[in-house]
């Protein structure tokens, strides 16, 4: 008993100095309820409505009050705040090491020293021999016609039964500089192998959402003017590698008159295929106190601004590439030195990619 | 001993477990047996006097099983190694196998038969290429799709190109072919001379004109290596274009809505933007086709 008075007046004592704490804290962890530990279901979806409720109000009050500074710095001629940048995967992606470097001196060496230097300084015309595999396939051929309308300079041969190290010689003797497998699996085109020649790279590519001409709206038609190039975001070592390959493929001296422009782009290891007409533009905005306002050109009241755009026609087939494998000589599965190859380990994080 | 009536009633009737029934027939897939078919003759089991061939690692041994080892499982069969010449190998089938039944002699024989031209196709083959097919678990193939859906969202294609294209555009690539104008040769009224002069110097001087090799961000490291042919181009271009730079400064706009293709042969020209902003720009436009004639379309 006596020790149950001397708890209760340890208490009483430190209870008034901490009670206001207590009661804080009490209230906090009120507030801080969890819905998901509130067995009874109307009374737990009640609580999640509520919290959901809260919590777009105070998005929606954030949002007015940025929005107000900003317009309250804009009048007052001062810098707006500056604006939040969201984060992406592409902001996030993990650092690495082999990015290319503007200044980089190996790199423009190795550039001079590797397979498509030849090529890519316009001393070998590309040619490109593109092929099947054994069993051709649905889409195959469709798809095949189109990219011989793509790629200047390229011929089709069928495959026969022979060996793709035989193809590689013939191709070599008649002076190709590159091949073209295509891989078709479920009656529809799957796999490109580039083959680089003489000796150079094997890359085998995974092919997926294959969209033909025939099947986008308001398609354009190609012409015969050699295309541009448009390689976009080959940042690291294997990347540029990669990237040369592929302008190897094209020739180097681009007709700018056929506005015809092909279109490699790069985003999180998809290499997306694509291929337009372009057309300059100018268009006109008028320029005034309020943003955004495009009115017609008046007669010199406000400061009309031309701006240029550039105005995309889509022609030709559409589709991704993803790097299955690089292979530093031509196609030798069992013999060949790989420089690069997917492995499934490397898929665990998400902000990880090698091209 | 003589039980191999019993044995074949109690096997066929009953149960065996090298017996599979299938829709075109009944096949016995005991190693020993001769033809593969469930038999009362080719039943190794039902049968105390039996010989099979069979192959091991590419070669051939000849198994004979008789009555008088019926008590020794261990011993029952006994092993010949067959020489891998086709026709020595029937020989020797006929000198183990001289007093046996002539049926199961013959069985014998096409069974090595069968089996040599087997062996002749798997070496044949073995030299050849064969495509390996490589599964990929199901849980990765969705997750490449659902990965390359959303890359295909984030790379805002359209946006990005025509980006790019501008850039280039703006570096210098296409001078000579466009006469657009600028934003920067716009803000001010004023200067109009000036940016005018300096307009007409950058087209004359333009095969001197180096583009920017500094790399802005890490993307067009491409760039680098296209610098290579612009140079090329722009030279080539020159000696058109000198003929037909106006000096005249006439304002000048030019739509183009055609979305079919355009031959190769035309050229367009488009005089150069600036002086004349501040009146009201009568606009010029001059086509020139190949043919030679000049129209002029006045708006």
């Amino acid at each position: 008993m006596g020790g149950k008075r001397k708890t209760n007046e340890n208490e009483g004592m430190e209870g008034e100095e901490d009670s206001k704490h207590n009661i804080k804290k009490m209230k906090k962890e009120k507030s801080e309820i969890l819905p998901s530990s509130i067995k009874n279901k109307e009374k737990r979806s009640a609580v999640h409505a509520k919290l959901k409720h809260q919590k777009k109000l105070d998005k929606r009050k954030k949002l007015k009050a940025r929005d107000a500074a900003a317009k309250r710095a804009l009048e007052l001629g001062e810098e707006p705040p500056p604006k939040q940048i969201p984060r992406t995967i592409e902001n996030t992606r993990e650092a690495d090491e082999t990015v290319c470097m503007p200044d980089d001196e190996e790199l423009f060496a190795g550039n001079d020293a590797d397979e498509f230097s030849a090529v890519l300084k316009q001393d070998r015309t590309p040619k490109i021999l593109i092929t099947t595999c054994r069993f051709n396939s649905t889409r195959g051929p469709a798809f095949i016609t189109e990219l011989l309308s793509v790629i200047p300079n390229s011929h089709y041969y069928k495959r026969g039964t022979y060996d793709l190290k035989k193809i590689v010689e013939y191709a070599n003797n008649k002076e190709f500089t590159s091949i073209i497998v295509v891989h078709t699996n479920r009656r529809e085109p799957d796999a490109l192998l580039i083959i680089g020649l003489p000796d150079g790279p094997t890359a085998h590519f995974k092919l997926s959402s294959l969209v033909l001409r025939k099947d986008i709206k308001n398609h354009g038609n190609p012409t015969n003017h050699e295309p541009e190039l448009v390689l976009n975001n080959f940042t690291t070592r294997l990347g540029h590698r990669i990237g040369r390959l592929i302008q190897s493929l094209f020739p180097q001296s681009p007709n700018f008159r056929g506005r015809r422009v092909v279109t490699f782009h790069n985003q999180r290891d998809f290499i997306f295929f694509r291929h337009h007409r372009y057309i300059f533009e100018t268009k006109e905005i008028k320029q005034s106190e309020s943003k955004g306002k495009k009115a017609k050109d008046t007669k010199g009241e406000s400061i009309s601004k031309e701006k240029v755009i550039a105005r995309l026609q889509e022609c030709g087939p559409r589709f991704t590439l993803k790097l299955v494998s690089l292979q530093h000589g031509t196609f030798d599965t069992r013999g060949g030195e790989f420089e690069w190859v997917h492995k499934p380990e490397m898929d665990t994080s998400r902000r990880r990619f090698f091209l | 001993m003589q039980h191999d009536e019993v044995i074949w009633q109690v096997i066929r009737h009953k149960h065996c477990s090298f017996m599979s029934k299938i829709t075109t027939g009944i096949f016995c897939r005991n190693p020993y047996n001769v033809t593969g078919i469930c038999n009362r003759s080719s039943c190794p089991l039902a049968n105390s006097r039996y010989a099979t061939i069979r192959d091991h690692d590419g070669v051939f041994y000849l198994y004979m099983k008789t009555i008088e080892r019926a008590h020794k499982p261990n011993d029952l069969w006994e092993r010949v190694k067959l020489p891998r010449n086709y026709e020595k190998a029937l020989e020797l089938i006929d000198k183990h196998l001289m007093y046996w039944p002539k049926l199961l002699v013959h069985k014998i024989k096409q069974r090595l038969t069968k089996m040599t031209q087997m062996r002749i196709r798997m070496r044949k083959l073995a030299l050849k290429t064969r495509e390996k097919i490589m599964t990929t678990p199901r849980k990765e193939k969705k997750r490449e799709a659902r990965r390359e859906e959303k890359a295909e969202k984030a790379a805002v294609l359209d946006k990005a190109i025509e980006k790019e294209l501008l850039a280039r555009l703006e570096n210098g690539i296409y001078d000579g072919i466009y006469n657009l104008p600028f934003n920067k040769f716009l803000q001010t009224l004023d200067t109009d001379d000036l940016q005018a002069e300096d307009e007409n110097e950058e087209e004359s001087e333009v095969e001197y004109v180096e583009g920017n090799f500094e790399l802005e961000e890490e993307d067009d490291i491409e760039d680098l290596g296209m610098k290579d042919y612009h140079i090329d181009e722009e030279v080539d271009d020159d000696d058109d274009d000198d003929d037909d730079d106006d000096d005249e400064v006439n304002a000048v706009e030019e739509q183009r809505v055609r979305r079919k293709s355009k031959p190769a042969h035309e050229k367009s020209e488009k005089d150069e933007f600036g002086k004349k902003l501040k009146k009201r720009p009568r606009i010029h436009v001059e086509v020139e086709h190949e043919g030679g004639e000049r129209q002029k379309v006045t708006f």
